[in-house]
C-alpha cells in the first residue's frame, strides 16, 4: 500500500496534469519510433512472406505457366510442399548445406582463436600498439570483393602470386633452381576460401575479445599478482572467464554474417570446382538466376531462414545476457 | 606523476627490484618484437596490394616477386580512363543517402526506446536485431520480383531503401547505447527546471549524442560501401557501385595484376579512411552497442 501511494504522489509531482491524457502520452512516445519500425516490418516482413508464398509454387522462368502470381510473373501450378522435399533430397543442396557448415564453422573457429591470440598480444603495452591496432584492423575494412581478388590474383595464382614467389625466393636463397608451383585454388579450394575469410574476420573478432580483455576489473588482475598467481594461472582462472560471454558474442555474430557469405564463393570459386565450395548463399543464387528455378530457391531460402533462426535463438540469448548486465549498472 | 615515479624509483630498485626489472624488460622487448611480427604479418597482403598498385604491370607479375621496382601512378590515371567515376559516385550516393536516411529513423526510434521507453521496449530491440538476422539472400527474390514490376531494376534509389534497411538495425541498437548514457538526474532537473522538449534535446542529449551519430554514420558507410549482393543482382549499367565495376576488372585480358591492385586499393580507400578514423567505436557498431 505504501509503495502504491508513494508512486501515486511521484507521479503527480513528475507529470502535473498529464494523468488523464495518459492514451494520448502513451502515443506521443510511441510516435518517434513508428517511422523505423513500419519501415523494417514492411522492408522485411513483406519479401520474407512472398517468399513463403513462391515457395509453394512450380514456378520455373524458362517454361512460364499462365497464371499470374500477383502481376509479378507467371507460374505453372501450386505445388504445396513438394518444393521442400526437392530441398532436403536433392544432392546438390545437401552438399551446400555442408559446404556451409564447414565454412561457417572453419571460419567462426581459427578466426576466434587468431582473434584471441592477437587480442592478448595487443592488451599489453608496447612500442607502437596503437599503430599495430590500427594496421590490424585494416583487413576488415578492405572491401570483401577487393580482399577477395586480392587473395585470388595477387596471393594465390601459381605463376606470379605472392605466396608461391616467396616459396621460389624462399628455394633460391638455400640454392635450389625453383620453388614448389602451388594451385591452391585448384588443388584446395575450401581451404583456400576459408583462408581469405579468416584473413577478413580476424580483426572483427581480435576487437571484441580485445575490448573484453580491457573491461578486465584492474583490482582483480591486481589481487591475483599479489596472490602469487602466474600469467598462465591468472589468464586461466581469471580472464578466461570473464572473457567468455565476449567469445561468444564474437562467435555468434561471426557466424550470423559468416553464414551468409557470397562476395568470396562468387570471387574466388564460383563455387567450383564442380560445387566443392558452393554454399548456401550461392545455390540459391544458382537456382535463382542460372537454373531459374524460383520455387526451389523460395524454399531453400526459407529453410536457411530456418537454419539461422536456430543459431540466432541462441545469439540472442547471449545479447540479451550483456543487455541485463548494462541495465543492472 | 613524473615527480612521483622520480621519488620512489631509485630506492627501489637499489633495494630489490633491479635483476628482476631486468627479465620483465626482456620480456617486454619480446612481447613488442612478437606482436609486431603477427601484425606485419596480417597487414602484408594489404601492404601488397598498394605496392603492387603502384608499379608497373611488368613489375607486378613477376616471379620472385620484385620489391624494388620503380614506382609509378599510371594504373591509377588508367582507372579513371576506364570509367571508374561514375561507379565511384554512385556508391557514394547509395551509401550517404542511405546514411542519412538511417540517421534521420534511427534517432527518434532510439530516443523512444531510451530516454522516453515505450513500453515494451525490449521486444522491440529483439525485433530490430532479429531482420538482421535473416540471410539476405532469402529475401532476394521476391525483392527482384517487387523491383522489377515497379520498374525500379538498376535504379540507384532502389540500393538505398535496401541498405537503410540493412543498417536501420544497427543503428537502432547504437544509437540506443549511446542514449541511454544520458545521466537521467540532468534529464529531470532539466525538465523540473522547466525547460522544453527542444531545450532538453540541444543542451542535454545532443552533447552526448553527437560522438554515438558520428559512430553510427561512419559503420553505415562502411556496411553500404562494401555490399555486393544485391548490387549485383539488381544494377546492370546505369547504377552500377564500386564493387561491380571491380568484378568487371576481372575478365580483361593480358597482364592485369597492377590495375586490379590499384582499383582496389582505390575503391577500399573510403572506408579505411572512415574505419580508421571511428576505430574507438568500431566494436560498439559491431557488436550492436553490446560491448563498449
Amino acid at each position: 500500500m505504501a509503495t502504491i501511494t508513494q508512486d501515486a504522489q511521484r507521479r503527480t509531482v513528475d507529470e502535473p496534469g498529464h494523468r488523464p491524457a495518459r492514451p494520448a502520452g502513451r502515443w506521443s512516445r510511441r510516435g518517434p519510433l513508428l517511422p523505423a519500425l513500419i519501415f523494417m516490418i514492411v522492408i522485411t516482413q513483406v519479401p520474407f512472406l512472398v517468399t513463403i508464398a513462391i515457395s509453394t509454387l512450380n514456378w520455373n522462368v524458362l517454361q512460364p505457366g499462365t497464371k499470374s502470381f500477383a502481376g509479378l510473373g507467371n507460374y505453372d501450378s501450386f505445388a504445396g510442399l513438394s518444393n521442400y522435399l526437392t530441398v532436403f533430397t536433392d544432392a546438390r543442396l545437401r552438399n551446400a548445406v555442408l559446404n556451409t557448415v564447414v565454412l561457417t564453422a572453419s571460419v567462426v573457429l581459427i578466426s576466434v582463436l587468431l582473434g584471441l591470440g592477437l587480442a592478448v598480444l595487443l592488451d599489453r603495452k608496447f612500442a607502437g600498439r596503437g599503430l599495430a591496432r590500427t594496421l590490424l584492423i585494416a583487413p576488415f575494412l578492405v572491401m570483401p570483393v577487393a580482399s577477395a581478388l586480392l587473395w585470388k590474383h595477387a596471393l594465390y595464382n601459381p605463376d606470379y602470386g605472392l605466396f608461391n614467389g616467396t616459396l621460389n625466393a624462399i628455394w633460391r636463397l638455400f640454392g635450389a633452381q625453383e620453388g614448389p608451383v602451388i594451385d591452391y585454388v585448384s588443388s584446395t579450394p575450401m581451404p583456400a576460401v576459408i583462408a581469405a575469410l579468416v584473413w577478413q574476420w580476424t580483426p572483427f573478432m581480435m576487437l571484441i575479445i580485445l575490448s573484453g580483455l580491457q573491461a578486465q576489473p584492474g583490482d582483480v588482475l591486481e589481487a591475483a599478482r599479489v596472490d602469487g598467481a602466474t600469467g598462465l594461472q591468472t589468464f586461466r582462472y581469471v580472464t578466461f572467464p570473464h572473457l567468455r560471454q565476449y567469445l561468444e558474442l564474437a562467435a555468434l555474430l561471426g557466424s550470423i554474417y559468416i553464414v551468409q557469405t557470397f562476395d568470396a564463393i562468387f570471387t574466388i570459386t564460383q563455387g567450383g570446382p564442380g560445387s566443392a565450395t558452393t554454399n548456401l548463399p550461392y545455390e540459391i543464387y544458382l537456382t535463382m538466376f542460372r537454373k531459374y528455378e524460383y520455387g526451389q530457391a523460395a524454399a531453400a531460402g526459407v529453410v536457411t531462414v530456418i537454419g539461422t533462426i536456430a543459431i540466432a535463438t541462441f545469439a540472442l540469448r547471449v545479447v540479451s545476457s550483456l543487455f541485463d548486465e548494462e541495465a543492472i549498472k | 606523476m613524473s615527480t612521483a615515479a622520480v621519488a620512489t624509483r631509485p630506492t627501489r630498485s637499489i633495494l630489490r627490484r633491479k635483476p628482476k626489472e631486468d627479465t620483465s624488460v626482456q620480456a617486454g622487448r619480446w612481447w613488442a618484437f612478437s606482436a609486431w611480427v603477427l601484425t606485419l604479418l596480417f597487414f602484408a597482403p594489404v601492404a601488397w596490394m598498394v605496392l603492387t598498385s603502384l608499379h608497373q604491370e611488368a613489375d607486378a607479375a613477376t616471379n620472385p616477386p620484385s620489391l624494388l621496382a620503380p614506382l609509378t601512378l599510371s594504373n591509377y590515371g588508367l582507372l579513371f580512363d576506364r570509367g571508374v567515376t561514375p561507379f565511384l559516385i554512385n556508391s557514394a550516393t547509395a551509401s550517404i543517402v542511405s546514411t542519412l536516411l538511417v540517421l534521420a529513423l534511427s534517432i527518434p526510434a532510439a530516443y523512444a526506446l531510451s530516454i522516453k521507453p515505450v513500453e515494451k521496449w525490449t521486444d522491440v530491440m529483439f525485433f530490430f536485431l532479429s531482420t538482421k538476422f535473416l540471410p539476405s539472400i532469402a529475401a532476394l527474390l521476391p525483392i527482384y520480383l517487387l523491383v522489377k514490376r515497379a520498374g525500379m531494376l538498376d535504379n540507384i534509389f532502389t540500393l538505398v531503401i535496401l541498405y537503410t534497411s540493412m543498417n536501420l538495425p544497427i543503428a537502432v541498437w547504437m544509437m540506443r547505447s549511446f542514449l541511454a548514457e544520458v545521466p537521467k538526474e540532468i534529464l529531470e532537473a532539466a525538465q523540473m527546471d522547466g525547460a522544453g522538449l527542444l531545450r532538453v534535446l540541444w543542451n542535454v542529449i545532443a552533447p552526448v549524442a553527437m560522438p554515438g551519430i558520428v559512430a553510427t554514420s561512419l559503420i553505415c558507410f562502411i556496411f553500404s560501401w562494401n555490399e555486393f549482393m544485391f548490387a549485383v543482382n539488381l544494377t546492370a549499367t546505369v547504377s552500377s557501385t564500386a564493387p561491380i565495376f571491380l568484378v568487371g576488372f576481372i575478365s580483361s585480358q593480358g597482364l592485369f595484376l597492377a590495375k586490379l591492385c590499384a582499383a582496389a586499393t582505390l575503391v577500399s580507400l573510403p572506408v579505411l579512411i572512415a574505419g580508421f578514423a571511428a576505430q574507438d567505436k568500431l566494436v560498439r557498431g559491431l557488436s550492436l552497442g553490446a560491448v563498449k
